[in-house]
Formats: structure tokens, C-alpha cells, sequence
């Protein structure tokens, strides 16, 4: 009995050993290679997928809805001090910049806290930034989803009484018109680089 | 007579900006704690969190922690932790507060240490000053101003010599206000 739970044991550790072990390959594969071999296995190995939301403005979306224009997309929550609001002036300030390019790609905004951030409470808060940016939140299944799909890490940490907090990826992700996944803008990367990668996500759109 | 007039009128002048010093300088005492420039910044519309960012400098002998505080604006006042690593935020209340160790300076800013303003009940104005209190476990409570900088601001723009200069907001970082 002690034997077979012990092999067990051994079992699951090598298992899980081999997906980190995976896992790490795939995220180095991924961040390493060029950046034309990136969009091939974005595509490919799926980082993206279906998904349904809801807009601020109240209107569904999927992912149907993005066909047609490059978008950057990242996800955060209202309640959050200082990367959400800082994400979002940034895109902001980089849709400004763009002029009449901006209407070429799309900006989109997923709350990784539905509970609290209802389409209604993201509509007044997105007033503060630019029109063009969408925030999209859905029932908790929804958003679980859509984080699966761009293995987005969110997780709540628990606060002061009733109340918590939330642990979210901070980076943006770059797509194609086609949904393929082509880089990232970290958080904090400096606004040359976010232009650049901006303008050659609208290059590639062509 | 007249230069005598000028000249006192000078004098008061120099007086009276002598008494404003320390009011703009934005620095507080609280027992061996010196607090500089507290400071938040302007939230998005709607938002029920604010960030609010400080410099502590222990100057006394013993450890001390900052365990709590307060600000008009919000009903409740947490302080936390945060970080950013392998592009994931993570951000935690610290339960024992935050310790500054004897001759330690702790700066609270943006994407690092932080107190945070929950539920705020009326919105914050950039330029405007904020009343509230930052609570020691050994040097008690002392009564602050937290100034609200723009929205995005990276740093406290109040230089602590500067002139009273209303409206100037020169370390605003490098987002504009929207
Ligand atoms: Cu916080």
C-alpha cells in the first residue's frame, strides 16, 4: 500500500516535471525565435482562441469580432493601483501617436475580476482614457476561458475581511488581423519600443 | 519713509513665506520617523483604489513599522506589497505593516511598496492636497497631506525648496494627463 502510494508520488512528480520542462521549452521557443517563426507557432501552437464577452458599451464580442485588424490585447482590473491604469494611458498616449493609423488595429481590455467589474462600472471608468480601447468582462466562466486561452495567470488574493485583491499578467499581447499571435509589450517597456511594435503590427496588417 | 515702508513690507513678506516653508516642503515627524512628500495620483473615473507613495526615513534606533493610516477620501487604507516579476503582477497586504529599520529610508512608489486608498467615496482633484494620517507601531500617529499628482504621474513633481509656484507639476513623469 505504502509502495504503491510512494510510486504514485514518484509517477506524478515526473509528469509534472516533464510539463514544466515543456512548458518552459514552449515559452522559450516562443519568446527566442524570430519574430516571423513567432507568428507561425502563435498561430499554430494557439496562443488566442474562441472566446464570449461583453463590452463597456454593452455589446457582445468574440473573437469573430476582431477578424479583419491586428489587435493588442491585455488584462487587468479596476482595482488595480498602478499596471491597469498605467497599461491603459500608455495605449492611450500610443493611439494618439498613431493618428489616422490608430483606427488600423485594436486595443482591447480584459477584466480578469467580473465580479466587481461589471460592463456598466467599465464604462465610467474608461471614460478616462481613450474612446478607441474596449474593456471586456463576462461571467466568471467566460473570463476563465479566455485567460486559458492566452494563458493569461490571474488568481485572487485574498485582503482585509471579505475583501482581495488580484494577481494578474501584466504583459500585452500582439496579434495579427488573423488572430495569430506575433510578440508582446512587457510591462514598463519604453514607449519606443511599444511605437515600434505598434507600427510593425500595422505593417504586417498591411 | 517710503523706503522704510517698502522695506517692511519686504520683511513680512520673507516672514510670511518663511512660515509657508515647511507646508510646501510636504515633510512630517512622527517620533523617529521623518515622512517626505506623500503623495497619490489622479485615478481613472470611477475607480475605487487610489495608490498613495512616500519617503520613510527612521532616524532613530529602534525598528519601527508603519502599521496603518487613513485618508478622507477613502474608508479604508491598506498597505501593500507589489511586484512585478516574470511578467506577472503580484500584490499582497503586508499584515505586520511595512518595517523600517533604524537609519533605513523606505521609498513607497508606484509598482513597489504602496499604501493603497480603498472605496473612495468622493474623487480626487490633480493639484489639490488630501488630508489624512499614517499610523506607527512605535511613533504613533501623525496627521499628513497627501498631494495628488496627474494621472500616471511616476514621482511626487514638489520640489521641497521650491517657490510656492501653484500648478506646477514638473516631475510629473512622462504620461500626460488625460
Ligand atoms: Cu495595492
Amino acid at each position: 500500500m505504502q509502495t504503491t502510494n510512494l510510486l504514485r508520488t514518484i509517477r506524478l512528480t515526473a509528469w509534472i516535471a516533464v510539463a514544466v520542462c515543456l512548458t518552459g521549452a514552449g515559452i522559450y521557443f516562443i519568446t527566442a525565435r524570430a519574430p516571423d517563426i513567432q507568428r507561425v507557432i502563435g498561430g499554430a501552437a494557439g496562443i488566442g482562441g474562441p472566446f464570449q464577452l461583453t463590452a463597456h458599451t454593452g455589446q457582445p464580442v468574440t473573437e469573430r469580432d476582431l477578424a479583419g485588424k491586428p489587435y493588442a490585447i491585455f488584462f487587468g482590473f479596476t482595482r488595480c493601483p498602478d499596471v491597469c491604469p498605467t497599461t491603459l494611458l500608455d495605449m492611450t498616449s500610443r493611439l494618439e501617436e498613431l493618428q489616422g493609423d490608430a483606427d488600423k488595429l485594436r486595443i482591447l481590455f480584459v477584466s480578469i475580476d467580473p465580479e466587481r467589474d461589471s460592463p456598466e462600472f467599465l464604462a465610467d471608468y474608461m471614460k478616462s482614457f481613450d474612446k478607441r480601447i474596449t474593456a471586456l468582462t463576462g461571467t466568471t466562466a467566460q473570463v476563465a476561458s479566455i485567460a486559458k486561452a492566452y494563458r493569461v495567470i490571474y488568481e485572487k488574493v485574498p485582503g482585509g475581511g471579505r475583501d482581495y485583491t488580484m494577481n494578474h499578467t501584466a504583459t500585452v499581447y500582439l496579434f495579427d488581423a488573423k488572430g495569430g499571435f506575433v510578440s508582446t509589450i512587457a510591462y514598463q517597456e519604453n514607449e519606443k519600443n511599444q511605437r515600434a511594435k505598434l507600427r510593425r503590427l500595422i505593417r504586417l496588417a498591411g | 519713509m517710503y523706503r522704510i515702508i517698502l522695506r517692511c513690507a519686504m520683511l513680512a513678506a520673507v516672514a510670511l513665506a518663511s512660515f509657508a516653508l515647511p507646508a510646501f516642503a510636504n515633510e512630517y515627524q512622527a517620533g523617529a520617523i521623518k515622512i517626505s512628500r506623500p503623495w497619490t495620483r489622479l485615478p481613472p473615473a470611477a475607480a475605487k483604489v487610489a495608490g498613495g507613495y512616500m519617503t520613510l526615513t527612521n532616524t532613530g534606533t529602534v525598528p519601527d513599522r508603519l502599521i496603518g493610516g487613513t485618508v478622507v477620501t477613502a474608508a479604508r487604507f491598506e498597505i501593500h506589497e507589489m511586484s512585478v516579476n516574470d511578467g506577472v503582477m503580484r500584490m499582497r497586504q503586508l499584515d505586520r505593516g511595512l518595517e523600517i529599520k533604524p537609519g533605513e529610508t523606505v521609498v513607497l512608489k508606484p509598482g513597489a511598496f504602496h499604501v493603497m486608498f480603498l472605496d473612495l467615496s468622493a474623487p480626487l482633484e490633480t493639484g489639490k492636497k488630501v488630508k489624512g494620517t499614517l499610523v506607527f507601531e512605535k511613533s504613533g500617529t501623525v496627521e499628513v497631506e497627501y498631494k495628488v499628482e496627474a494621472a500616471g504621474a511616476t514621482s511626487s513633481g514638489q520640489h521641497s525648496h521650491g517657490a510656492p509656484a501653484a500648478g506646477s507639476h514638473s516631475g510629473a513623469g512622462s504620461h500626460a494627463n488625460h
